[in-house]
């Protein structure tokens, strides 16, 4: 099968004591399979242990893999570098959070606006609707899609001037409750988004929604919001106030 | 907690991570380092299957037995983090059927639930099987996310005052005469070295065991095996199947978010940091997925990769006390070398059982009597873990 190819990687490098980042190139001998994660993996084993990056399910479910690889939002273990045009590719951290050292960022940031929105987990699964559920399961259910992993607050040109704004992922999380709302407390949520550095700011470009390898779409969750706290602020719908104002379309 | 013993756990996956959590519980001060991101050896590429023990019961009953008990606690302890959709093992064929009694007797004995359904009623409740089936015994298996259970259990740790550190990798273990005294680490985020003293040094690094064991001048005979896991677009059923069959290479289909994941086969490697990904056993995975989920064959794949686990050969070394039949654990006290104990193999279904024998191992060592607490307290979610 193997048509093998070398491929040169220009690897963005910086240690914490450190004056300023710099970038590393190495040549990396990759089949039509290889993805960016394992050339990766290969550079730390053979040429440098010290290269940090983060990875833990190795098929798009976990989202520690996040880097930008010639300048585009991707998952490294579903990139395979015969798919990327050219003979050089050039991998970076995330952008709009603190990086820690080399292709990883510190997530603080990203959770501490996240969990706020206290999604949970688990949903509804929607898959297979024929199904009738087994004895014992009320409803069958799934884990949710966003996987954590920051690739739309890394494209995000709000997220990049406003570090106050909650971003996609938060957003799109405050959906999922909306949406379904499992117990949670779903005016405090909207109350949360609806405001100068939440749903408002967003400029509807959409970039997250395209960058998304786990089918969130932000960009309509956003929307999905901003339609729903409207048509609450409507002068007749004020009236009537409280539960059924609030409850999701 | 000033006074309290250190102990020092290398390794972050899930036996780490639930033994970080199990040691704080009682009482020791605790630093977990990970050479890498936390979950990026074996455990965040394991199948996602929270076991029932259902695929045990035939083989080895008392992992069955373990698993059954450890599922039940997990629900308990870590609420929303599974998804509890309930799993099948499907007879296929005739020979298939004829496992059906010895399979329900071996669950009845370790206490696994069962439901025996007619073909019928599993094709009603998973469409997609293959539908020349014969029949169908349901279980209580499950669907977890391979890392954000063992995020919760650091996450609780961190909470009660253990130290995680990542990106910080053992390069030798620090030596007060024939006594384990800690070890010496490299941070590869600021390129320093430093040294952590410890009362007790807990390997919990899988198939990298034997590594450390080097280091520290000891025997943990082991090989590393990987497996191939492919995940396929598409969730083509809502519980995890499995083929009623003395337990084989892809036998599994565990549905997870959007992906069906099939798996797994098994080989030998020297190096658990090289591991291939044989383009023979994605085929033979989607060739073996398919006769239980045809429609599998057209789904596009999404990714195809390997994790290792620890294969343990005889020690020549030890003492013959075994200290559990399910997992390995060693206090290599057996040779003469204190202060050091080695944990592997299990199940990261069943880390926390791991973690409950192991640390009381070492409280036994440091006369600690705190009983094991981890049954009854609920984790924090996993989100806390980077939150802080
Ligand atoms: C193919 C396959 C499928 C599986 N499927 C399932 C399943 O569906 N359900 C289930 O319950 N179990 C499953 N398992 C078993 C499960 O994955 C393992 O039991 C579990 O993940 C082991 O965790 P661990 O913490 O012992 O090892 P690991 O997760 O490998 O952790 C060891 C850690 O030590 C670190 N380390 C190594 N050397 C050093 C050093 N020098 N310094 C610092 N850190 C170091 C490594 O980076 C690594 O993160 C599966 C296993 C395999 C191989
Ligand atoms: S649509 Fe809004 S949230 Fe999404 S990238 Fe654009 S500005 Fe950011
Ligand atoms: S919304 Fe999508 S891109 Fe953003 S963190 Fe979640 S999975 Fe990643
Ligand atoms: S390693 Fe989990 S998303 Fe890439």
């Amino acid at each position: 099968m193997t048509e093998q190819r070398t491929v040169q990687f220009r690897v963005f490098r910086y240690k914490q004591g450190r004056e300023r980042p710099w970038y590393d190139t190495f040549d990396v001998t990759v089949t039509p399979r290889t993805t960016v994660l394992e050339a990766l993996q290969f550079i730390r084993r053979v040429h440098d242990p010290s290269l940090m990056l983060r990875h833990s399910c190795h098929h798009a479910s976990c989202g520690t893999c996040g880097m930008r690889i010639n300048g585009q939002e991707r998952l490294a273990c579903i990139t395979r570098v015969h798919d990327i045009a050219g003979e050089r590719v050039t991998v970076e951290p995330l952008a709009n959070l603190p990086i820690i050292g080399d292709l990883v960022v510190d997530m603080k940031a990203f959770y501490a606006k996240f969990t706020p929105m206290a999604m949970p987990l688990i949903r509804h699964s929607e898959f297979l609707p024929e199904a009738e559920p087994p004895e014992g399961v009320d409803t069958y259910t799934r884990l949710e899609n966003c996987i954590e992993c920051g690739l739309c607050v890394s494209v995000c040109p709000v997220a990049a001037s406003d570090p106050l704004y909650l971003g996609p992922a938060a957003l799109a999380a405050a959906w999922r409750v909306v949406q379904e709302p499992r117990g949670q407390n779903v005016p405090e949520i909207l109350a949360q988004v609806d405001t100068a550095h939440g749903c408002w700011r967003c400029h509807i470009a959409m970039e997250c929604s395209a960058v998304c390898p786990s089918h969130v779409d932000p960009g309509a969750a956003i929307m999905a919001l901003r339609g729903t706290l409207i048509r609450q602020h409507l002068p007749w719908r004020r009236k009537q106030q409280g539960g059924d104002a609030h409850e999701p379309r | 907690m000033k006074g309290a013993f250190h102990v020092l756990v290398i390794g972050g996956g899930a036996t780490g991570a639930a033994l970080a959590h199990d040691l704080t519980l009682r009482g020791l001060r605790v630093t977990l380092v990970e050479r890498w991101e936390v979950t990026a050896g074996t455990t965040g590429r394991h199948h996602g299957l929270l076991h029932s023990g259902a695929r045990y019961v035939l083989t080895d009953p008392d992992s069955a037995r373990e698993c059954i008990e450890e599922n039940w606690i997990l629900r308990r302890i870590a609420p929303d983090a599974f998804e509890l959709n309930d799993g099948l093992f499907v007879a296929l064929t005739d020979e298939d059927v004829t496992y059906l009694d010895p399979f329900l007797e071996g669950c009845a004995r370790c206490g696994i639930p069962t439901r025996v359904l007619s073909r019928e009623h599993t094709l009603r409740l998973e469409p997609n099987l293959n539908p020349t089936l014969k029949l169908a015994v349901q279980v209580p298996d499950g669907t977890m996310d391979a890392m954000r259970l063992p995020l919760r259990f650091l996450a609780t740790a961190q909470h009660h005052g253990a130290e995680i550190r990542p990106f910080t990798e053992v390069v030798d273990i620090h030596f007060q005469g024939r006594t384990v005294a800690g070890a010496r680490v490299r941070d590869h985020r600021t390129e320093r070295e430093y040294t952590i003293a410890a009362d007790v040094v807990i390997n919990a690094t899988g198939p990298w065991a034997g590594q450390i064991a080097q280091m520290a001048g000891v025997d943990v005979p082991i090989r590393p095996s990987p497996g191939v896991l492919v995940a396929v677009e598409g969730r083509l059923c809502n519980m995890v199947i499995n083929r009623l069959h003395p337990a084989g290479d892809g036998d599994i289909i565990v549905p997870q978010r959007r992906l069906s994941i099939v798996g797994t086969s098994s080989w030998v490697v020297e190096d658990p940091d090289d591991l291939d990904v044989p383009e023979a056993h994605v085929r033979m995975m989607i060739d073996l997925g398919a006769l239980l989920i045809p429609t599998l064959r057209e789904m596009p794949v999404r990714a195809a990769w390997a994790a290792a686990r620890p294969l343990v050969g005889p020690r020549t070394a030890h003492s013959g006390r075994e200290l559990s039949r399910t997992f390995k654990c060693f206090d290599h006290a057996d040779e003469g070398v204190e202060g050091l104990v080695t944990i592997i193999g299990g199940k990261a279904s069943t880390a926390r059982a791991m973690a409950e024998v192991t640390t009381d191992i070492v409280c036994a060592k440091l006369g600690i009597t705190a009983p094991c607490r981890t049954r009854e307290v609920v984790l924090l979610p996993h989100t806390a873990y980077y939150a802080g």
